[in-house]
């Protein structure tokens, strides 16, 4: 099983520790991950922002340095859905429907391809969940609240099997926190205002820890509990569930 | 009651600003949301239900002439008359020809908002009739001079002590009085001379059914109903899209309207026109008003599949926070910014862009739109049509280049983890970047991941 | 002209066929649906009240009712009756009409033109009587469909509860155009 890492590039740049917990993750479940040196960024920052025809390259260095793998693993539902559903290249379209199809977030992969049902690991705090949109609702990461579905959240699933973790309730369990890609800048006080609306719902509920799928949606609502001094600490589900406190 | 041009995102700081407004109106909206959650739970065929809606949607689309024509000849034998109109003005025309042919000044209206999108009031008033608002809400904004700023719950963003002081001013309710019960009574009193003077009543439709040529009209108020009833002419106006092959089509539909609106199980009133009453007209004014360009685009053509529920509009958390007036067009929200730019791409190039693409509207709708994919799609059509700015059209441009090339991308990376790391305050302070106005910016490592990585690598490799 | 305008253009733009769906496969609700149907009623702000014959129809809605005299009863009596009501229907402060079919999953009556007496009563009136024979009782909208004719009379309408609004902050009043109250006599 040739397993790649794909590390988004903000995570790259500014969260390594992310990238390396998931690493470590990994490899402590037995999986063999390689990291393509060229990667870069999946796309999603010009597209979103409605440039899509300037992703053309960019995506053609993603199918460069992605294809020939049996699975390609990222810690973000964001950047993962991104590729699953606009990831294409004029010059070697087969590869890139290949990575479209092969593609995991890192919860998903662990769930549905690994199996994993026991995790050694060990984390002490009352944790909110922050269910990232394009992982809940996009890769289907969980069941939306919007769907007349049976519940299920594979990220919870995974934080349950961490020994001393306090899951804690939400009001709005997978209500979007504004990060949005350039939507946090270019309506940044409606962005604020859905993220301060999250903080607030995890100080009523009493989080201590505030992790997720999406380093992005946390960067954001990091730098508003940093700003407000606030006592929560932030982290990627990666490092809880690879238990390195 | 037109908008003054006012891009989302200042009109959405405006109200953001109001801190306790804004969280009263998301509060207020997610109330509703809530609402429909806790009913539609209680659907066990729910999802079904959705494909089941879409499904017939999908199929009325791509037969549209064939129903509307039998819609049409139905309706004609029913004895009512069919005018069709191109677009607003024509609309607008044909209301006010059939109100001049019998002389009628005073009109009551129920909700409608092809006839919001249309500008039908203004229009009306110019030629010296009176139109009433007859919906509770609809007739709020309509004293306050506004438009409304939800399609189900005009006067959302308005407060009960607001009401009180508009209806103390037009209708004569004490001074300070704020109870919505009151309030209710004394429109109810108010606008019950309104219906017992009409000379014609407008309505607009909620499903025209092909199959019969009979239209339905759903109000909790029942303000429509009192309206057609009373009135010697009964004139109702429906977008192209409006039309159902079947009668047992209704059957799909009312049970995921009022649910998605409201959290109802159905509205208090689902009424079933036919035919005119003895001695009464009754009218049915066909419209298209760009909806025909819509369906010949592919990627948007199925937002004509929208019942008009709203749901997308309670569940939005940009909506909730930012109001319905700052989307500048008669359908706020996510479905009205897929909707809007199919008639002005210039006017209304901003609003694909109010939205983080969350995805709850699409996952939200009873007829499956998938709102959210098309609001992204529109973001490419605009950018392609030349309606993005030519700074950010830069900026994306540069960053395409950077992100192409593994080397430009190491070398930005690593100087802008420099450059933040020298001059935080550049990013931080002031009002220049619009994420560190609120926010802070992360602690800046030393090292990237692949630097990391890459270490480690030759290391192993060493040892 | 605009009419061949329109549908050119949608013949035009419209997609390739798409076949319809296979009408829609509902779940079954049980045989006994009166309880489901009070209980959605009552959650609509309706009152009802089971009757075993319809000789209480005349009481009940007296004693419902006791403070009012203006009442046009066309249940009991036969319409010519109430001639001189109708003529002021404004004025009407309870009528009591017959539904003709029953929904247990929200609480809605059909009514056709005929079963209103006049189009505008059942929304004028001040309070609504509305009787229901129990054996006239569907588990869903399908199944109303299945069964009433859309086609036989002029006008119908599904009356779920009293006239209400929430239109002032969300909170709900009842008694907004329509009628204040209703009241469904359910027989059997």
């Amino acid at each position: 099983m040739r397993v790649a890492l794909f590390v988004p590039c903000y995570v790259d740049q500014f969260y390594p520790k992310v990238a390396i917990a998931t690493l470590h993750l990994l490899t402590r479940l037995g999986v063999e991950v390689e990291f393509p040196a060229g990667q870069t960024c999946c796309g999603q920052p010009m597209a979103n922002g409605g440039f899509e025809d300037y992703t053309k390259r960019c995506n053609r260095n993603f199918v460069q340095q992605f294809q020939g793998y049996d699975y390609i693993v990222s810690p973000s539902g964001s950047c993962v859905l991104h590729v699953k559903d606009h990831l294409h290249d004029d010059t070697n379209e087969t590869a890139a429907t290949t990575i479209r199809q092969r593609v995991y977030e890192l919860c998903e992969f662990l769930t549905d391809v690994l199996k994993v049902d026991n995790l050694d690991a060990r984390f002490k705090g009352k944790v909110a969940l922050h269910q990232g949109c394009h992982g809940q609702r996009g890769l289907q990461l969980g069941s939306p609240s919007e769907r007349m579905l049976p519940f299920f959240s594979k990220p919870l699933q995974l934080l349950q099997m961490v020994q001393g973790v306090e899951i804690v309730p939400l009001n709005r369990g997978d209500e979007c926190c504004g990060f949005g890609g350039t939507f946090c800048v270019t309506e940044e006080a409606v962005s604020v205002a859905m993220g301060n609306s999250k903080l607030n719902d995890y100080r009523q509920n009493g989080a201590e820890v505030l992790t997720g799928t999406d380093m992005s949606c946390l960067m954001h609502q990091e730098g508003l509990i940093k700003r407000q001094q606030l006592p929560i600490r932030v982290m990627h589900i990666a490092e809880i569930l690879a238990g390195t406190t | 009651m037109s908008f003054t041009h006012h891009s989302h995102p200042d009109a959405a700081k405006d109200f953001v600003q109001n801190t306790e407004r804004m969280k009263w109106h998301d509060e207020a909206l997610w109330f509703v949301r809530a609402k429909r959650d806790r009913i539609a739970h209680t659907v066990p065929d729910w999802e079904e239900l959705r494909n089941q809606a879409s499904a017939i949607k999908q199929h009325t689309l791509s037969n549209l002439d064939v129903y509307l024509q039998q819609f049409e000849e139905q309706a004609i034998a029913h004895g009512v008359q069919v005018h069709w109109a191109a677009d607003a003005r024509e609309h607008n025309e044909i209301v006010l020809k059939l109100l001049n042919q019998v002389g009628a000044k005073k009109i009551v209206k129920s909700k409608s908002m092809l006839t919001e999108e249309c500008h039908l009031n203004p229009w009306l008033e110019q030629h010296g009739i009176e139109v009433v608002d007859t919906d509770l809400g609809e007739r709020i904004v309509q004293l306050r001079k506004e438009p409304p700023s939800h399609i189900v719950l005009p006067a959302i963003h308005i407060k009960k002590e607001e009401v009180g002081e508009l209806f103390h001013e037009f209708l004569g309710t004490e001074e300070g009085a704020s109870d919505p019960q009151y309030l209710t009574n004394a429109a109810r009193e108010h606008l019950r001379q309104k219906f017992l003077a009409a000379d014609a009543a407008i309505t607009g439709v909620n499903f025209a059914i092909a199959e019969t040529g009979g239209f339905v009209v759903c109000t909790n108020e029942g303000n429509a109903d009192l309206g057609a009833h009373l009135a010697k002419m009964h004139i109702a106006c429906m977008g192209i899209e409006k039309v159902i092959p079947k009668t047992a089509d209704l059957g799909v539909f009312l049970r995921l309207l009022a649910r998605s609106a409201t959290g109802q199980a159905i509205t208090t009133y689902s009424s079933h026109f036919l035919k005119p009453a003895q001695g009464t007209e009754m009218h049915i004014v066909i419209v298209d008003n760009g909806r025909t360009t819509q369906l010949g685009r592919e990627a948007f053509r199925n937002s004509l599949k929208c019942i008009r529920c709203g749901a997308c509009m309670n569940t939005c958390p940009v909506y909730r926070r930012s109001g319905g007036h700052s989307y500048h067009n008669a359908v706020a929200g996510p479905i009205g910014a897929i909707l809007a730019p199919n008639i002005d791409m210039k006017e209304y190039a901003d609003l694909p862009f109010a939205s983080t693409l969350c995805g709850s509207c699409s996952d939200v709708c009873p007829v499956k739109i998938d709102i959210h994919n098309q609001l992204y799609q529109w973001r490419q059509e605009l950018t392609r049509e030349g309606y993005a700015p030519a700074g950010k059209k830069m900026a994306m441009k540069m960053m395409g280049n950077v992100l192409a090339s593994p080397k430009k991308y190491s070398f930005s990376g690593k100087l802008a983890r420099k450059l933040l790391k020298w001059f935080p305050k550049l990013s931080v302070n002031g009002r220049l970047n619009p994420w560190g106005r609120q926010r802070d910016l992360p602690d800046v490592p030393e090292q990237s991941f692949r630097e990391w990585y890459q270490q480690q690598s030759s290391q192993k490799q060493s040892r | 002209m605009s009419r061949q305008q329109i549908l050119d253009a949608i013949r035009k733009n419209k997609p390739e066929l798409v076949a319809a769906p296979v009408p829609f496969q509902y779940l079954s609700m049980g045989e006994d649906l009166a309880p489901a149907f009070v209980a959605a009623l009552e959650k609509v702000g309706g009152v009802v009240v089971i009757l075993k014959e319809r000789s209480d129809i005349a009481a009940t809605v007296q004693e419902h009712y006791q403070e009012m005299t203006r009442i046009a009863d066309f249940v009991n009596h036969p319409r010519n009756s109430n001639q001189a009501l109708l003529h002021d229907a404004a004025s009407i402060e309870v009528a009591v009409l017959e539904g003709q079919l029953g929904v247990a999953e929200n609480g809605a009556i059909w009514m056709q033109e005929s079963d209103c007496i006049s189009r505008a009563l059942p929304f004028i009136t001040q309070h609504l009587v509305l009787v229901l024979d129990k054996k006239k009782l569907v588990a869903s909208m399908h199944g109303a469909y299945a069964q009433i004719d859309t086609t036989k009379e002029g006008f119908g309408v599904f009356i779920a509860g009293p006239s209400k609004t929430a239109d002032i902050e969300q909170s709900l009043v009842i008694g907004a155009h329509g009628a204040k109250s209703l009241l469904v006599l359910l027989i059997g």
